[in-house]
């Protein structure tokens, strides 16, 4: 049998594993050789390290359940670095629901008897994170005594053991409180945290108990005064505030207590006043200690001038750098704009402005400011929130609770306020229904029938068209769960977009979008393919070059290239130079057509794409043609292209997926669909020599 | 606090703590939704999260990344400083703690984090004391045996 290598050497030979497979391999060897230790019955010292290793492999999510008998036995040595690693074995595999678990009972109970305090921390820490109903009933006394007659060391933990015992027998509530009330009388800061801790867990179980809690309203406020005033006690201090995380638990405390209890709520307000004015708010640790009072200002039966202060603060948190801030504040105000609806609309303005940020705030803004909307701002807030419109498209997307919310949104807003949003947005929502597959029926419906009613936002009739281009089979197609059937017809789809090809309303960008549209119905449908074709001969002759160019080119694929017109699901142009990036593109594909020609080229007719939407970079839209073309080695096909391509930030992640969207933010607000194959090899290659470069780095140093 | 995450930008994990029952295999479902969630994220999104019912706070230091799940009443601004507070006392023991510190001494690390948490709620606020725990813990460590001066039976 081969003797087993310490800890550190077993974790250097499993990193220097450079496949699954051979880690696998030293993991498997190392844990036949541990099961072959545990069933030795003394290994000396060796013990503990033995479990060390199954836990650190257990921890990289390999089974060790055969560990658990061994832990059972650690935990009953009289050895400390054997009950050391023996708890922490059983706070890692065994947890209540394992039957192993009731074995350690006894020898936890032995070792909060202890005589050496760092054992019964081992068995009250233990108790308090894997402690099963059960296992907590026995032992409930044993924690009640610590609670009474210990140092503060032990009876700090003892605390916040008795609370995970409250939190799995309600009924042992009762054992603890009067243990809990005298603990308030300590000096020592973790006693009181614990304390805190666990009589806030009491009256959040027990009404009764609430009630007689609330006499140490005066005794909280008397502890918090002193933290707050009192003079630089380093021993506490984080950034000047004197034991924050007592503050904050405190704050919780008197929340509960003053919650519908006017008396209560009184004897607070005083101290709530003074937290609020002088914590300092330059570091987060003070605005954690703020945050906490003001949700207890709000919470309590406070008087009308700390609520109005709280929601200050809460202001104020709006338009603090930190990001974070910022998102606590918009939590808070969604909280509160029921109750205290007038205050919170005197910062309706910050608040909208919170839209045009792109994080996660802003979800949380555009639902604040909808619920802000009254009979008497509407007017003003449409127009704030169409020029946050894009914000509030870029919160959508990353936040939204699901993807239909999050189209309806958009077409709610396109509907409302369409007019005032700004064609870079036009792209993203086309970006955005690409890559939601799964609604691509119903944004169709939806999106057809919104056409059908109003052709006069321009957003909103283009985004239309190209779905209608683009998802026309599914359109025509007549089921889709999410909407009511409808029966659409070939006809009526292409009435719809002659429609708007007519009508006075349609700007040439607008026109445009309905002629490729109408284009790429062609690929989609069966019947009326001629229609079509007269559609566009007509625009050839057409006062609009631009709309003139379009239409001679797609005539050209119609007659030349007939199963080549499924390129044109390919492109699509949105942006500022649409019109020429879009001819331009039309005539690449002739182009490609052309030399495929030459080369002998495909007869077959190409699948139309899935969307790839391809905005303004032509060289990737070039890119793409290649790529549907099977990677045919193709020169550049138009000089001067490579300008419009934009870089691209991508995220990967090594042992997963090898496709990512990405989103860019450039002033020309495009978006690029990129393949990340290529990238994953170099990735490969890095991880081992930059990995040990970045695990080196001190965690410290930001 | 339910449970605490360690993880690297590779999605590997260095430390799990959990304070709630779970299965074995509903906490890898967990660890492998969550750190796929947050390592989507972009450096300049906000650290907290909302995810399933819960509450997620996480905060990046060099390679790794601490993540803890928070219930609704809890402070999200305060366990941002309690991760921080974490973040000082491995850095006190091991002296400028990086990432690898963690991974050769992760039974360490869970003993420092044990005498700081405890059932998920703080237990010492004072950095000196939990400092002076461990430090007393540790003396009373029993020597380590050479492996290989151990007879093989």
């Amino acid at each position: 049998m081969s003797p087993s290598i310490p800890l550190q050497e077993m974790i250097r030979a499993i990193r220097s594993a450079r496949t699954q497979c051979e880690e696998r391999g030293v993991i498997q060897r190392e844990c036949a050789a541990i099961r072959a230790q545990f069933r030795q019955v003394d290994n000396g010292g060796a013990r503990s390290h033995n479990l060390a290793k199954l836990l650190y492999v257990h921890m990289l999510g390999y089974p060790a359940h055969f560990g658990q008998m061994e832990c059972v036995r650690m935990i009953a040595s009289p050895r400390y670095s054997e009950k050391r690693v023996g708890y922490l074995g059983a706070m890692m595999l065994l947890d209540e629901k394992q039957d192993a678990s009731l074995l350690i009972t006894n020898s936890i109970k032995n070792d909060l008897a202890h005589s050496n305090q760092y054992v019964q921390s081992l068995a009250l820490c233990t108790l308090a994170c894997m402690g099963s109903a059960e296992m907590c009933r026995d032992l409930a006394p044993e924690i009640d005594r610590l609670l009474r007659a210990s140092n503060s060391y032990i009876k700090k933990k003892a605390a916040l053991c008795a609370v995970h015992i409250v939190r799995k027998v309600h009924d042992l509530g009762e054992l603890f409180a009067p243990a809990a009330r005298s603990l308030l009388a300590e000096k020592n800061h973790g006693v009181l945290h614990g304390a805190v801790v666990l009589i806030t867990q009491l009256c959040e179980r027990n009404p009764e108990a609430l009630e007689r809690f609330r006499k140490t309203v005066p005794d909280l406020v008397q502890i918090m005064k002193g933290l707050v005033i009192s003079g630089y006690s380093p021993e506490h201090d984080v950034a000047g505030i004197s034991d924050p995380f007592l503050q904050v638990r405190i704050l919780r405390l008197l929340r509960i207590l003053g919650r519908h209890n006017e008396t209560a709520s009184d004897a607070m307000n005083d101290l709530l006043a003074q937290v609020a004015t002088n914590t300092d708010s330059t570091k987060t640790v003070g605005n954690a200690v703020l945050y906490e009072t003001v949700l207890t200002v709000l919470d309590i039966k406070s008087e009308s001038g700390l609520r109005v202060l709280a929601v200050n603060i809460l202001g104020r948190f709006l338009l603090n750098n930190d990001r974070n801030i910022r998102y606590i504040a918009m939590t808070s105000l969604q909280r509160i704009v029921g109750t205290d609806h007038n205050a919170v609309q005197r910062h309706r303005g910050t608040i909208v402005d919170c839209l045009k940020d792109q994080d996660a705030s802003v979800n949380r803004a555009l639902e604040l400011s909808l619920a802000l909307v009254s009979a008497s701002n509407i007017r003003t807030m449409m127009k704030e929130l169409a020029q946050a419109a894009s914000g509030i498209f870029h919160a959508a997307e990353r936040y939204a609770p699901s993807q239909r919310w999050h189209i309806d949104t958009i077409l709610h807003v396109l509907t409302t306020a369409g007019g005032d949003v700004r064609d870079e947005t036009v792209p993203n929502l086309i970006q955005l229904i690409t890559n939601t597959s799964e609604l691509h029926c119903y944004t169709v419906h939806k999106l057809y029938r919104a056409l059908l009613t109003d052709i006069s936002q321009p957003s909103l009739v283009q985004v239309a068209c190209w779905c209608i281009g683009e998802y026309g089979d599914l359109l025509l197609k007549g089921e889709c769960q999410e909407t009511e059937p409808s029966q659409v017809t070939e006809d009526d789809a292409l009435d719809a977009l002659e429609t708007v090809l007519q009508s006075h309303m349609s700007s040439p960008a607008t026109r445009g979008f309905a002629l490729t549209a109408t284009m790429k119905l062609s690929t989609r449908i069966t019947e009326n393919v001629d229609r079509i074709r007269s559609i566009v001969s007509i625009y050839g002759s057409c006062m609009d070059v631009e709309l003139q160019q379009r239409a001679v080119e797609y005539n050209a694929l119609f007659r030349k290239y007939d199963h080549m017109r499924y390129l044109t699901s390919v492109l699509y142009v949105i942006g500022s130079n649409e019109e020429a990036v879009v001819s331009i593109s039309v005539r690449c594909s002739l182009q490609v057509c052309d030399l495929l020609d030459l080369l002998g080229g495909s007869e077959e007719p190409l699948q139309p794409s899935t969307a790839l939407g391809l905005p303004n970079s032509t060289s990737t839209a070039g890119g793409d043609l290649l790529d549907l073309l099977g990677g045919l080695e193709l020169t550049p096909l138009a000089p001067g292209l490579t300008h419009a391509h934009t870089h691209t930030h991508t995220h990967t992640h090594t042992h997963t997926h090898t496709h990512t969207h990405t989103h860019t933010h450039t002033h020309t607000h495009t978006h690029t669909h990129t393949l990340v194959e290529t990238e994953r090899e170099p990735e490969v290659k890095n991880l081992t020599k930059t990995k040990l470069q970045t695990e080196t780095s001190s965690l410290r140093i930001k | 606090m339910q449970f605490m995450l360690l993880f690297s930008r590779q999605g590997k994990l260095r430390l799990q703590k959990w304070y709630v029952p779970l299965s074995d295999k509903e906490k890898k479902k967990i660890t492998r939704e969550l750190v796929q969630t947050v390592l989507a994220r972009k450096p300049k999104m906000c650290s907290f999260l909302e995810w399933r019912d819960l509450k997620v706070v996480y905060k990046r230091y060099a390679s790794l990344y601490f993540c803890c799940a928070i219930e609704e009443q809890d402070n999200e601004l305060i366990t941002l400083e309690i991760i921080h507070r974490y973040v000082e006392l491995l850095d006190k023991y091991f002296g400028s703690v990086c990432e690898l510190d963690i991974i050769f001494n992760f039974e360490k690390a869970y003993f420092i984090l044990d005498e700081f948490l405890l059932g998920g709620e703080a237990q010492e606020t004072s950095k000196k004391n939990v400092l002076k725990a461990i430090e007393q813990a540790d003396l009373l460590q029993e020597p380590r045996h050479e492996y290989f001066n151990v007879p093989v039976y």
